[in-house]
């Protein structure tokens, strides 16, 4: 199965295809964008990569399960000195997603110790972050504070 | 029942930038002071195990080359920053098996100016086309687009985590526990760096992932650090001197991290090392409140608080009240790396865990001079390497 798919986006009377990808596979951009684990069957444990077993109770079956999109930040940091090539500063989090701790970046603010705490209620986004050469659109992800 | 073993010799050399030295004189160094301290030779080892992470490979066998080849079994090891203190156990459990009466563990890196470490990712493949890769599916790096793979980051969080579980934590806060140990640091005159900052110096300087800056952050540098082990059957058989300045091994653990929810998130450091140390503890025959001092795994200011907790120095929960109260301060009631921990005396990363061994038996022997902690009888030494794994020993004052 192909991970990428197609989106039509109608522009007035002119009809363009764009195709894009996620960023990582446990993105899922269709109908809503959210993303999603492989959940051990037996003892519910959840991966977001693929697992030869699980690493709780050593079964072997899996089954895809959504991930709420909002969550609140049980840690983070703001990084300020990264490997060449990778932008700074940027924040980095984890948040408690409805009990499946995810991992992802603070966007929509500056990041700031300021802007930026403990127990504070975020939701999943999805951004473009960039095209490759046959035109295809890669999509990113990251938390936004949620309105109050 | 298995014999006891003992520490007979111990040694690490000068942490800092050695560039006139290789990892294999490095660690020959180490090796020598170690065989020369405890009295005795190559001739007397049954067993060789040599850490190193960021080397070629192989160093065991190329550290016999320099210091005496004599057939004896050699396992190289390795084992993130637990590298040293996984030699060490490898010893330790050859000598208990008593598959042999001494054996020889050293741990060496060379790390100056290594600056960051972890993070970065793989780089972009050819043709510049989005292809999925990896156990994730991912068609570019994720380091900066999903969060941080950097050490200062990922022990960051860990702090805050900390921090949002039982509250209390500030920047100035783990600000105050790298003050600390950079005070420490000088009355080391091993440690890397010995400088005293001030807290205005520490919270200003270069951030690095906050709240970590710069100075609270484990110094990369060079060094090695290299013990022999004996069982205490062939240590009684010794001269009375060296059974004098010989030191009980009560505990010797490694661990590994058991599968919790968010560890695949972020690495869990904490449920190995409280289980290290609650086997070491049982093993030893004490508790945390018999310590005389810790050398734990402060690879960054908000490890170290972490680890107050996880090696139960206090109630859970209540790491900012250990600290507040002074207590890991050197003339507190549980000194907390009295050595200049990491972030001072620095972190040659597999020779970390044989380096701590040697400041508590340093003590333990009352050879510590200015920085001795009076009367130290009982010791433990803790380790932490992210995947992770993590080793904790207690060791003790000779009765002899």
């Amino acid at each position: 199965m192909s991970r990428a798919f197609t989106d039509l986006i109608t522009v007035g009377a002119v009809t363009d295809t764009v195709t894009r990808v996620p960023l990582v596979d446990y993105l899922v951009l269709d109908p809503e964008p959210h993303l999603a684990a492989n959940q051990c069957t037996s003892c519910g444990a959840r991966f977001f990569d693929r697992r030869n077993a699980c690493a709780a109770c050593f079964a072997t079956s899996f089954e895809k399960v959504d991930i709420p999109t909002s969550g609140i930040v049980r840690a983070f940091t703001i990084v300020t000195f990264a490997a060449p090539g990778v932008p700074v500063p940027f924040a980095s989090a984890v948040i408690d997603a409805g009990g499946t701790s995810v991992r992802g970046n603070i966007v929509g603010v500056e990041p700031t110790p300021e802007n930026i705490s403990l127990g504070m209620r975020v939701r999943l986004t999805t951004f473009p972050i960039g095209s490759d050469d046959n035109g295809t659109e890669a999509v990113g992800f990251g938390f936004e504070p949620e309105p109050a | 029942m298995a014999d006891n073993v003992w520490i007979l010799g111990i040694t690490m050399t000068k942490f800092g930038k050695h560039t006139d030295k290789d990892i294999v004189d490095l660690a020959s160094e180490a090796a020598m002071g170690a065989l020369a301290d405890g009295g005795v030779t190559m001739a007397d080892m049954g067993v060789l195990a040599a850490g190193n992470l960021m080397g070629p490979g192989g160093v065991g066998q190329q550290i016999q080359k320099q210091i005496g080849q004599t057939g004896i079994p050699v396992f190289n090891v390795s084992n993130a920053c637990a590298t040293g203190a996984t030699a060490l156990r490898t010893v330790i459990m050859a000598v208990k098996a008593g598959e042999c009466d001494m054996g020889l563990a050293v741990g060496v890196e060379k790390l100056a100016g290594a600056g960051l470490l972890g993070g970065g990712g793989r780089a972009k493949t050819d043709g510049n086309v989005w292809e999925p890769k990896g156990r994730y599916g991912a068609v570019t790096t994720t380091d900066g687009r999903i969060g941080t793979d950097t050490m200062p980051g990922t022990f960051a969080q860990i702090g805050m985590e900390y921090g949002h579980k039982y509250g209390g934590t500030s920047f100035e806060l783990f600000a105050k526990i790298s003050e600390k140990n950079h005070a420490h640091s000088t009355l080391n005159p091993l440690a890397a760096y010995s400088k005293r900052f001030t807290l205005e110096e520490i919270m200003g300087d270069m951030m690095i992932a906050y709240p970590n800056t710069r100075p609270m952050c484990s110094a990369n540098c060079d060094g090695a650090a290299a013990a022999v082990v004996v069982s205490e059957t062939k240590l009684r058989t010794l001269s009375l001197e060296q059974q004098r300045r010989a030191v009980k091994v009560s505990a010797s653990v490694l661990t590994s991290d058991p599968y919790q929810e968010a560890c695949q998130i972020l690495p869990d450091v904490n449920t190995l090392t409280r289980n290290a140390a609650r086997q070491a503890y049982e093993q030893a025959g004490v508790g945390p409140e018999d310590l005389d001092l810790v050398e734990l795994h402060d690879c960054f200011a908000t490890a170290e608080l972490v680890h107050y907790d996880n090696l139960m120095l206090c109630p859970e929960g209540g790491a900012v009240d250990f600290f507040n109260s002074g207590a890991p301060w050197r003339d507190g009631a549980t000194p907390v790396n009295v050595s200049g921990g990491l972030q001072s005396k620095g972190h040659p990363i597999s020779a970390t865990g044989i380096a701590n061994i040697w400041e508590i038996c340093h003590h333990l022997r009352g050879e510590a001079g200015d920085r001795q902690i009076e009367g130290a009888k009982v010791g433990l030494a803790h380790v932490i390497g992210l995947g992770s794994a993590c080793g904790v020993h207690v060791l003790e004052k000779s009765a002899a």
